[in-house]
């Protein structure tokens, strides 16, 4: 975040008042100039997802999904056609016979979304329709498991598709299983904290934004959803490039992680200023920008308002708790954090 | 209907001489239809292909089981597969070897076909004089020609320009046409020496 | 215009005839020649306006059809044997969700054992899958039936697989008809879609249903089905008086009404059967055959109708239900309860390429004139082997793999190039 000077406007005696946080958060929206509003502000905003869908309270999906489609859909005047894996996102948005979708949308399986996506962006091709945008998305079981295959495809193709994986680290959907994506030591259903072995074991996971950039796309970058102007600006450069595009959400999901849903901003924060989800920007292959940690704070603070976590600080396993510390340490220093 | 099946090895041109010769046939104004045995199609194994030629149309799919024409482009396989399965011995008998059929060892079936319808012609010497490479398969066409007259050199021209690129058709073609000369060599020799 | 072509080429000529906007390949055997003619169209600027694109597998090559034919594409694929399997579950979405897609299957058996030949094991594993199963006996056929195939999906708005045996058809070479471009414009109209992913008019697709609507939902496919009955036989009616040619339908009749003996078949094998019905009925035999050209949605009506004087049935399929036996003979059986008087024999044969002979198919029929054809015969089934394996089975209880056993019995070496 950035310090912006805000100034009054109601009487003659300008008085200059700072804000450290703008935006959606700290500060309302009214406060602000409008070039610092967020597009939910002006009253001619897209609506991609309406409301009265079925998400939890605090699901951090639907705050980023809603973002991340009204950004897409600004800059393409309303433009575009989304594809979605199976998962929550899919469950939430279209329970039969409603839609929260006033954007073209289909939902076909789990692990093909990319594929779809892919298939849209073709029929598009092939009609001359060089204005719809396609867009894939799906969590991060169907990115980086199941849909990992169809996934390398687009990037290999380099098909004309943004595809964006909200990233809460586990099958949320089913009851909170491990994926490949589920971060080291967190509690799962399939990865309890029982016996030797507490939780999910370490390393084992993918980092797909790091696989997107080795095959070489011209856009990769990861977001927060605690940081929506960061987020919304990613989508708007990912809509300038054409060809396969990659952004990965870290979406708290009070359920799946054992937080209060009123903390899913704060802990999306957290994770950012912990160092354990690194936020930056790469064009074909390449690292081109990294958001700096702002007050970094120790990686228990992160942990210790999820329950997912709560095995790891007790003192016997303080060696989980070293891993995850190296692990924060390592993104700070591979992703210049600090 | 006229049935034939060429004996052969991955590599010599096998399954293109039974599509040429089907192709030959229908530029002719008959139908016909050729396939190869499916499967096996690695360099050097044993390959099969099979063609058949008839004034209507042809509904059968099983491989050619009674060769009118039995066509062997590589006598090695004599000891490997047993090419006369079947055979038809008032048929025809194509080998492409320098050997006799008493040095190949199968002359108690060949002496089993009529007079003349046992040609044995050098088609990979042939092939390698006019088209620089080991495959016999377009000497043979046109020995096939001149053995059974069953399609004419002016189908075979046109089937083999059709399927390949000029600077390759050219050679094959003039390889069909020797294959054709020496066995029309051989049976005016035969007639000369039976006549005789 | 007559060509002497591969069953392949020939297919994907008669796609290309019918314009396709999108068209993703995955390669397997035996059906690649036809995906790889495909894009040499394209490339070579012959098939113009057609996005074609190499996939990462079966299963993105459905998925991708489903997003391109959901988006308003007239779209198009090929697979066989192991990659219908691998794309089983976009095979399923892709007719739940009514999508108009065209798919030849180059019908191959499916493993293991692995092998790459031809039988219709793939064809009847997604013979429950929603989509309209079509057979060809020949390549013309195979060329006149993907033409009606497009016209068909557009019309119900519903996949449709046309099922080509692999190599028999496939990688023969054999004399085709070629359709003229301006008569299949004629015959097949421009693509409109039920539905579509349009940002001028947007809609969700493939929302959850549960079990409040599920029943009438599956339901209406299956009456769906129904109503293709009819627009099959329109469909090859309109065809053939556009283009002079019996290709497609539900079912073809060979002698099947004036005979006792008649075969009921699908697929390439008809040709070997009429080959030796010719024969036979020269003799004075009173045999005949009924092709299965329609396996989904199934005729049950024209089967009864067309076999109602015959007194011996003889389904013969290229595959079947392990633990229960021939596929399409129960559903014959099932179509003909209320029919007296017929007995039904169920014939296994050709199965993973073994060939069928002319001469097999004359002893079925001769077992079945003197009375003694079995009610369930495996054709050509080698009896010797089989005992030996059951006994090695029974006499070790490590006896290893079957498949091994027998290659090792039946001293061949099972050479091939494989997926």
């Amino acid at each position: 975040m950035t310090e912006t000077e805000i100034y009054s406007q109601s009487d003659s005696e300008q008085q200059t008042i700072k804000f450290y946080q703008t935006g959606t958060f700290t500060v309302g929206n009214r406060l602000l100039n409008e070039e610092f509003r967020t597009v939910q502000a002006t009253q001619e905003r897209s609506n991609s997802i309406d409301s009265g869908h079925r998400a939890c309270q605090g699901c951090g999906q639907a705050l980023g999904a809603r973002y991340a489609l009204d950004t897409a859909m600004r800059v393409t005047d309303n433009k575009i056609i989304a594809a979605n894996a199976t998962g929550c996102l899919e469950v939430f948005t279209t329970p039969y016979p409603e839609t929260a979708w006033s954007i073209p949308w289909i939902h076909s399986l789990f692990g093909n979304a990319a594929s779809v996506a892919a298939g849209i962006a073709a029929s598009l091709e092939a009609k001359g329709d060089s204005e719809t945008r396609v867009i894939a998305q799906g969590g991060d079981g169907g990115t980086t498991d199941i849909g990992f295959g169809s996934l390398s495809g687009m990037f290999d193709r380099n098909d004309d598709v943004l595809y964006i994986c909200y990233d809460n680290g586990g099958y949320m959907n089913t009851g909170v299983q491990r994926s490949s994506a589920t971060p080291g030591g967190a509690r799962t259903s399939t990865t309890m904290p029982v016996g030797d072995h507490p939780g999910s074991s370490f390393n084992t996971g993918k980092f797909l934004p790091e696989i997107a950039m080795a095959h070489g796309i011209p856009y990769v970058a990861t977001a927060s959803v605690h940081d929506l102007h960061d987020l919304e600006r990613k989508v708007e450069k990912a809509m300038s490039f054409h060809g396969a595009r990659y952004l990965q959400i870290n979406v708290p999901c009070p359920l799946g992680w054992g937080s209060q849903p009123s903390q899913t901003i704060k802990l999306a924060r957290m994770g950012v200023e912990s160092g354990l989800v690194p936020l930056f920007e790469a064009q074909y292959g390449e690292l081109t920008n990294s958001t700096k940690i702002r007050y970094q704070i120790p990686v228990e603070e992160y942990l210790k308002s999820q329950r997912r976590f709560a095995h790891v600080l007790k003192p016997a396993n303080v060696d989980q708790l070293e891993m995850i510390r190296s692990l924060a340490e390592k993104n700070i220093k591979r992703y210049q954090l600090l | 209907m006229f049935q034939i099946r060429i004996h052969g090895r991955g590599g010599q041109g096998v399954v293109s001489a039974s599509e040429l010769l089907s192709v030959a046939a229908f530029e002719e104004g008959k139908y016909s239809q050729s396939f190869p045995s499916f499967g096996s199609e690695r360099m050097g194994a044993p390959v099969q292909a099979f063609a058949r030629i008839s004034d209507s149309n042809i509904t059968i799919r099983e491989p050619v089981m009674e060769p009118d024409m039995l066509i062997i482009q590589d006598p090695t396989l004599f000891h490997a597969v047993n090419v006369f399965d079947g055979a038809k011995t008032d048929g025809y008998l194509l080998i492409n070897s320098s050997r006799t059929t008493e040095e190949l060892g199968i002359s108690e079936i060949s002496s089993q076909y009529p007079d003349n319808h046992v040609m044995i012609l050098p088609a990979t010497e042939l092939a390698i004089k006019y088209i620089k490479q080991a495959k016999p398969n377009t000497v043979l066409l046109g020995a096939f020609a001149a053995l059974s007259h069953i399609v004419q050199i002016p189908a075979l021209e046109s089937a083999i320009r059709g399927k390949f690129p000029k600077k390759i058709a050219e050679p094959n073609i003039i390889a069909t046409k020797a294959g054709y000369n020496m066995i029309m060599k051989l049976l005016q020799e035969k007639k000369q020496q039976q006549g005789a | 215009m007559l060509y002497q072509i591969s069953g392949s080429i020939a297919v994907a000529n008669a796609i290309a005839l019918c314009r396709p906007d999108v068209v993703p390949c995955y390669p397997i055997t035996p059906q690649t020649h036809i995906v790889e003619h495909l894009s040499l169209l394209v490339k070579n600027g012959k098939l113009k306006n057609c996005t074609y694109k190499n996939v990462d597998s079966e299963f993105s090559s459905m998925s991708f059809c489903i997003g391109s034919s959901a988006a308003g594409a007239r779209t198009y694929t090929a697979t066989a044997s192991q990659g219908l399997l691998y794309m089983m579950e976009a095979v399923y979405n892709a007719s739940g969700l009514s999508l108009p897609i065209v798919m030849t299957l180059g019908n191959r058996a499916i493993g293991a054992p692995i092998n790459i030949w031809n039988d219709h094991s793939d064809a009847m594993s997604v013979r429950d899958a929603g989509w309209i199963q079509l057979f060809v006996e020949s390549n013309q056929q195979a060329v006149d039936v993907h033409i009606q195939a497009f016209k068909l999906a557009e019309a119900l708005s519903l996949p449709v697989m046309v099922n080509m045996d692999g190599f028999i058809l496939t990688h023969a070479i054999t004399q085709v008809d070629m359709p003229d471009q301006e008569l299949v414009d004629q015959f097949l109209p421009k693509f409109v879609p039920r539905q579509k992913l349009d940002t001028n008019a947007p809609v969700s697709i493939g929302a959850m249903v549960g079990p409040d609507a599920f029943t009438e939902v599956r339901y209406l496919a299956h009456h769906k089905q129904k109503e293709a009955l009819n627009i099959i036989e329109q469909q090859a009616e309109e065809f053939a008086a556009i283009f002079g040619r019996d290709s497609g339908g539900l079912v073809k009749s060979y002698f099947a009404d004036e005979s006792d003996i008649v075969f009921v078949a699908m697929g390439s094998v008809i040709g070997t059967m009429q080959d030796l019905v010719n024969d036979l009925r020269d003799q004075g035999h009173s045999v005949g055959i009924l092709s299965l050209r329609s396996f989904r949605p199934f005729p049950a009506t024209a089967i009864c109708q067309a076999l109602r004087n015959v007194k011996q049935v003889i389904v013969f399929e290229k595959s079947f239900a392990v633990g229960m036996g021939g596929i399409l003979a129960s559903e014959i059986h099932m179509a003909m309860q209320h029919v007296q008087n017929i007995n039904i024999h169920s014939v296994i044969g050709g199965l993973g390429g073994r060939t069928i002979t002319k001469k097999s198919l004359h002893k079925i029929i001769d077992q079945a004139e003197k009375g003694i054809l079995e009610c369930e015969v495996f054709m050509d089934l080698d009896n010797e082997t089989v005992a030996k394996e059951l006994k090695r089975q029974q006499d070790a209880p490590s006896s290893g793999s079957v498949a091994e056993n027998i290659l090792r019995d039946k001293g061949v070496v099972s050479a091939s190039k494989t997926h």
